[in-house]
């Protein structure tokens, strides 16, 4: 292991590592934690000046029930909707389309594998004006669907990667005794592949959920007004709305992060093997 | 693979699919997916190269109500636009210190890489802010570099300096950005190296040990050489993502003051969308600069990978 076991040296230094620990930590969430206490002052805190000292009382039920009686939970409402779907519709595509780059050999393998990859690189700018127009033309500007159908198809391309490298790395004979069996293709990938791909699955669900649930650019050129926009364009309006309400806006913020940070504490271990795919050889 | 097994003869006999199946599966199971992507991506880049040749306000379809102008767009682009070239320059702040997030995740990584008590929960708690979306990301330190109230200044105040409005500040504003875009990014390569480290061969360690090597010569000449995996993906991860900024910029700037913290997401962004009428044709040539810009990134980034795939098959 390297840097060397804290174990292994001096008393002194463990104890030095045990302090330094929480301080390092405190500094480096600071402006996370900034917040967090801004989100339970009361707002004549900040009138008068009140900003880094004891509360002068602790608000956290009133200012959250007060982001909680906003639009909010409307947003919040819609970010689910848009994310849920997506995370089915891109993990059911990238399955069947990494299934068959992982498991057949033909030609263009290869080229459509790098296609996808590429894809997943391209900026979003070069997309923007002609999806957005496809959008308007099929009448899904504005809604929840058209949203939808962009985030699944963009991010097939970072799934497919990631699926079609977990079932490359799968044992090639399970495939092949499956075929000697005389089973039908699509059954090898429904009973004998799927079963397998659980991990994956499960990686690419969380990791999928964090990154549209954090979606900023396509949500405000895709959506406009509280009955589609996720929380993370819905938190400008509520910004505008308590414009200099520091404590409701802190409140908001933390609200809309949340979900993907309970996401990230329950399944750590997917999320983690998912985002570190490839950092290890 | 499967052609030349002998089932094959007894499959002769049935029908075409059948016979056919081993070929056409494939393309069935890629079918949606390629589709879908077709749709979205191929050829949405394609067109934002044709519209990128047009004078065009976004209403009515662009064989209508386009201009064609041919290369003007770029012409004006790369002559007589001073934004642009501003946004060009900050993209280049952003590409170099945003690369400042590899060493500073290795750093935190290799300060984390222990096994004492409650250590999961120290790890997790330092990824935090990728978690996290830019958006509140960027509520987070605008608040932080508030000139009145901000953690930023009570700091540099309590050292005894006079209070700075970082992001009001032309000269500055950027910078400021960039800090707050390398806070998530730090906790994404620091986790990548988490990793990296935790497959080092400890053998080697071990041998290199006996041999004397310790501190930052061991990092060097053994550590490093292992964790280059982890070290290509950063570098992936961290030059797309800068690049791509925009989220950080809107919330925190909005490209100002006087348009200083502009890069060419944000700037083609604004000219396509903006208040000021939708100049669709001229956000397109942006889009394409930006998108040639990249490619040569991304070509490189896959021609590496090709080189790992072609050892590997």
């Amino acid at each position: 292991m390297f840097p060397k076991p804290i174990e292994k040296s001096s008393r002194a230094w463990q104890l030095g590592y045990q302090v330094l620990l929480p301080i390092v930590m405190l500094l480096w969430l600071a402006p996370l934690l900034a917040v967090a206490l801004f989100s339970i002052r009361p707002d004549t805190d900040f009138l008068v000046g009140n900003y880094w000292g004891w509360p002068s009382s602790f608000e956290m039920i009133k200012n959250y029930s007060m982001v909680f009686s906003s639009a909010m939970p409307r947003y919040i409402m819609n970010s689910f909707l848009i994310t849920i779907p997506t995370v089915i519709g891109a993990v059911a595509l990238s399955s069947m389309a990494g299934f068959a780059l992982g498991v057949y050999k033909f030609r263009g393998n290869l080229l459509v594998f790098f296609m996808f990859i590429a894809g997943n690189f391209v900026p979003f700018q070069i997309l923007m004006v002609p999806v957005r127009d496809l959008t308007l033309d099929m009448g899904l500007y504005n809604t929840k669907t058209g949203l939808v159908l962009f985030h699944i198809a963009f991010q097939t391309g970072f799934c497919t990667l990631f699926m079609r490298n977990f079932i490359k790395a799968l044992p090639y004979e399970l495939t092949e005794a499956a075929r000697v069996e005389g089973i039908a293709e699509w059954r090898i990938f429904w009973y004998v592949v799927l079963p397998l791909m659980k991990p994956a699955i499960a990686a690419l669900s969380v990791l999928i959920f964090t990154f549209i649930w954090n979606d900023y650019f396509w949500a405000i050129v895709l959506t406009q007004g509280e009955n589609a926009q996720p929380v993370t364009a819905g938190i400008t309006s509520f910004n505008a709305q308590f414009r200099a309400m520091y404590h409701l806006m802190s409140a908001g913020s933390i609200i809309a992060a949340l979900p993907p940070v309970l996401m990230f504490f329950l399944m750590q271990k997917h999320f983690i093997a998912g985002l570190t795919l490839g950092a290890v050889k | 693979m499967a052609n030349t097994s002998p089932w094959n003869k007894t499959l002769a006999k049935q029908g075409w699919y059948k016979r056919n199946e081993i070929a056409i599966t494939p393309w069935l199971f890629l079918l949606p997916a390629l589709i879908m992507f077709a749709i979205y991506v191929v050829f949405p880049i394609l067109q934002s190269f044709r519209i990128s040749l047009f004078k065009w306000d976004g209403l009515g379809s662009l064989a209508t109500h386009g201009e064609y102008v041919g290369m003007a767009n770029y012409e004006k682009l790369l002559t007589r636009d001073r934004s642009f070239n501003i946004s060009i320059w900050n993209n280049l702040k952003w590409l170099i210190f945003y690369l400042a997030s590899i060493p500073a995740g290795l750093f935190i990584a290799l300060f984390l890489n222990q096994t004492v008590r409650g250590i999961r929960l120290y790890k997790s708690l330092f990824f935090f802010p990728f978690v996290i979306s830019q958006i509140v990301v960027g509520l987070v330190f605008t608040w932080f570099y508030d000139p009145q109230f901000g953690l930023f200044n009570g700091i540099i105040g309590f050292i005894g300096f006079e209070p700075i409005n970082v992001l009001g500040d032309p000269s500055l504003a950027t910078y400021g950005v960039i800090a707050a875009g390398l806070w998530p990014q730090t906790a994404y390569c620091m986790i990548l190296y988490l990793t990296g480290l935790n497959s080092v061969d400890p053998e080697q360690i071990e041998a290199a040990r006996l041999d004397g090597a310790k501190g930052m010569r061991m990092l060097w000449h053994v550590i490093l050489p292992q964790l280059r995996p982890a070290t290509f993906i950063a570098f992936v991860v961290t030059i797309i993502g800068s690049l791509r900024s925009f989220d950080l910029i809107s919330i925190m700037t909005n490209g100002g003051p006087f348009g200083s913290s502009r890069v060419l997401s944000f700037y083609m962004f604004e000219k396509s969308l903006s208040e000021y009428g939708f100049k669709m044709g001229y956000g397109a040539a942006i889009a394409v600069i930006l998108f040639l810009i990249m490619m040569v990134f991304i070509g490189y980034f896959l021609w590496r990978m090709y080189q790992d795939e072609k050892i590997t098959n």
